[in-house]
């Protein structure tokens, strides 16, 4: 297992270079100026010393090389600065995003908080919600609880959040007045009271998140579920004479986690990823919001490096979802 | 070996066993009918001996020894095994039970929990139904895994890494862990290749001889019945049509199913198997779902007669021991006993054709 977990970091290490160049590119493709926010009063000769400023005056390959070096050997060495008290990396040029001039990293480590905080939570809940719910309904398969999760799973699959985040907002903040509309990302938790706030707070955003991430996991849940509780080894343990109890929760869940989980952990780079409308629709200013806006004012750098660690999450995940299961499915052995 | 009755005290009482599933069809899952998988079927196996049970694929053998077990909740009937009925028993009582019958199941790679050791799976029991310390447990699962031969240096492997005589050899210890009496072989041989069901078989044997057991063996392999049962049980489209004693059954078999059933089997000797004329009955089984009106075999009986059509015949013993449900041969037996004319002639009336 170990010798296939080098392999494959080895082999990531071709594709993400690979998958930085293609980013690199699109961006590079896509239409925009980063002087298009600037007034139009100032001249033209001076919008272009501000481009040269940033970079931009120089060719593709050079740009593209500075990214990598500034990405892959100045931001570590920052870290390990800012880790260990070192030296390092001073006097370096970091990454910087063209709308802020501070770090990207900076940046992103700020919001990263908000982002796990609200998209982890819901990712939290959507999975203690999703498991039993997919459990009891292979259980019970067609009756009443069953039919209802799957109508409700439909909803949550079909409804987007930029509908049903509206629509938490108009009945619970509108008209309930129980939750407030707005994340605030500057509330500081420090007693029961101020806890309650950022617990309210919190309540719809990951409520509008965990429906759709609770449907498609108890979905994943029920199904596999079902197709364990057919197989043969399930009447060979009721024929030993275990309680039903037993019967279910180790003998057919244990089975059937192993495809769930590795739904579970392709998932997770999403969390980091953002919910970028559902972010949007509450306010929170976590990643999803960054990269909305570095978009919108053609902030390369911070697309560009935002996009890159994406790419490593999917794929350090699909990686940590192979390993998982070669660690819960004994049949399955890489070496 | 027990060729008659009342001798041996019978273990395992079977009356009117009916195993019904419901056809669900429409929007509203509406029930429409039943596959009626086992239907009225009566059985007593005697301490000690195996009852074989035989039939072609789909007439219910394995829903039989499955409801058997009440592994299925039958739709009708009576179970007692030891005394105590099991038909009708609550979960709780039903699972206290679970002990003093087990099974051994037909694909040892799926009855296995891919999950879990060979430990593991032998132990589980041990821990359900015992207060074995670990230690005694440990010693018990060696034991276990001694007696079907299986190498106790396995006792940490999955069932993955076996091959498939040694899944089984698994399987038999993890249905004697808990010392059962009376053990339902469903098909234990017919996932495997020809020389390791010779060996399971043996070993199943060599159980029977040192623990007593009962078995109820189902297979289509008639061969192997022949072999290991002492009484058989011939089933078609979820009924037992015969019940005989092995050499009576395979000697003079009294129902034309069974008859055409036995001609199918292949003789060792080339001199005689050139000449085995193999009855051929024409047409499929009926649906299980809807069976014809009369005896279950009407419609493609060789010797049907216009009785058989209407009224379904009953199960009757014909001589000691001997069970059929067949018009010809109860009648045959009323009228005066010309049972054996008709048995010594019955293998030429029909129409024959000749096997390859």
């Amino acid at each position: 297992m170990l010798t296939y977990t080098y392999r494959r970091l080895l082999i990531s290490i071709p594709t993400l270079l690979f998958i930085s160049l293609v980013i690199f590119l699109l961006l590079e493709l896509a239409p925009g100026d980063p002087m298009a926010q600037v007034p139009l009063t100032v001249p033209d000769e001076v919008k272009q010393k501000m481009r040269e400023a940033l970079g931009l005056g120089e060719p593709l390959h050079v740009r593209f090389g500075l990214w990598l070096w500034q990405f892959f050997v100045i931001e570590p060495l920052h870290l390990i600065d800012n880790l260990f008290g070192t030296t390092f990396a001073e006097g370096q040029q970091r990454v910087i995003s063209w709308q802020t001039r501070s770090p990207v990293m900076d940046i992103v480590a700020q919001r990263m908080p908000q982002t796990l905080w609200v998209v982890g939570t819901a990712y939290v809940v959507a999975v203690l919600i999703a498991v039993p719910i997919g459990v009891y309904s292979a259980y019970r398969q067609y009756s009443l609880f069953d039919q209802a999760g799957t109508f409700i799973t439909m909803i949550g699959f079909s409804i987007p959040p930029f509908f049903s985040g509206v629509l938490v907002i108009v009945i619970f903040s509108i008209q309930l007045g129980w939750f407030p509309s707005i994340y605030d990302t500057t509330h500081v938790v420090n007693d029961w009271d101020s806890f309650v706030v950022q617990l309210k707070q919190m309540v719809m955003p990951v409520m509008v998140l965990a429906l759709q991430i609770t449907s498609q996991i108890s979905r994943y849940m029920r199904a596999s579920m079902l197709d364990n509780l057919g197989q043969d080894y399930v009447r060979t343990a009721r024929a030993k004479g275990m309680r039903e109890k037993t019967v279910v929760l180790v003998h057919v869940l244990r089975n059937s986690l192993i495809p769930v989980v590795t739904v579970v952990a392709l998932l997770v780079p999403s969390i980091f990823g953002g919910a970028i409308i559902t972010e949007q629709v509450f306010k929170v200013n976590g990643i999803g919001q960054l990269l909305i806006t570095a978009i919108q004012a053609n902030d390369l750098p911070m697309v560009q490096t935002l996009t890159f660690i994406f790419a490593v999450l999917i794929v350090l995940f699909n990686l940590i979802a192979d390993i998982l299961y070669g660690i819960l499915d004994p049949r399955i052995r890489y070496d | 070996m027990p060729d008659g009755t009342g001798t041996l005290n019978p273990l395992v009482e079977v009356r009117g066993l009916k195993m019904y599933f419901p056809i669900t069809a429409g929007v509203f899952r509406k029930k429409v009918g039943d596959v009626k998988a086992v239907d009225d079927v009566s059985f007593t196996i005697y301490e000690g001996e195996t009852l074989g049970l035989v039939g072609e694929s789909g007439c219910g053998k394995s829903t039989c020894g499955r409801a058997v077990l009440r592994l299925y909740e039958p739709t009708a009937g009576s179970i007692r095994i030891a005394g105590t009925e099991i038909a009708t028993a609550g979960f709780d009582s039903l699972r206290a039970m679970r002990p003093a019958m087990q099974m051994v199941f037909q694909d040892p790679q799926a009855s296995l929990n891919p999950r879990m050791t060979v430990a593991g799976i032998i132990g589980e029991p041990l821990d359900e139904h015992t207060t074995l310390t670990r230690k005694e447990k440990l010693a018990r699962i060696y034991e276990l895994m001694d007696q079907v031969g299986l190498n106790r240096d396995f006792a940490n492997r999955y069932p993955h890494e076996f091959s498939g005589g040694q899944r089984q050899r698994i399987g038999i210890a993890r249905a004697l862990a808990l010392n059962p009496r009376f053990i339902v072989c469903d098909e234990p041989i017919a996932a495997l290749d020809v020389s390791i069901q010779a060996q399971v078989v043996n070993l199943l044997e060599e159980l029977q001889d040192r623990l007593g057991l009962t078995y109820l063996f189902i297979s289509h392999d008639l061969s192997m019945v022949r072999h290991i049962a002492d009484r058989v049980a011939v089933m078609y489209l979820g009924k037992i049509v015969e019940l005989a004693p092995r050499e009576s059954l395979y000697g003079s078999p009294q129902h034309p199913y069974t008859q055409a059933l036995l001609s199918a089997v292949p003789e060792p000797d080339p001199m005689v198997e050139a000449t085995r004329r193999r009855i051929i009955i024409g047409g499929d089984v009926p649906s299980p779902a809807n069976p014809p009106k009369g005896c279950n075999f009407c419609t493609r009986c060789p010797k049907v007669m216009d009785i058989c059509r209407e009224i379904d015949p009953e199960f009757r013993e014909i001589a000691p021991g001997r069970h059929v449900a067949c018009h010809l041969v109860t009648q045959a037996s009323q009228t005066a006993g010309q049972a054996a004319a008709s048995e010594a002639s019955g293998t030429t009336e029909i129409r024959i054709q000749q096997g390859e």
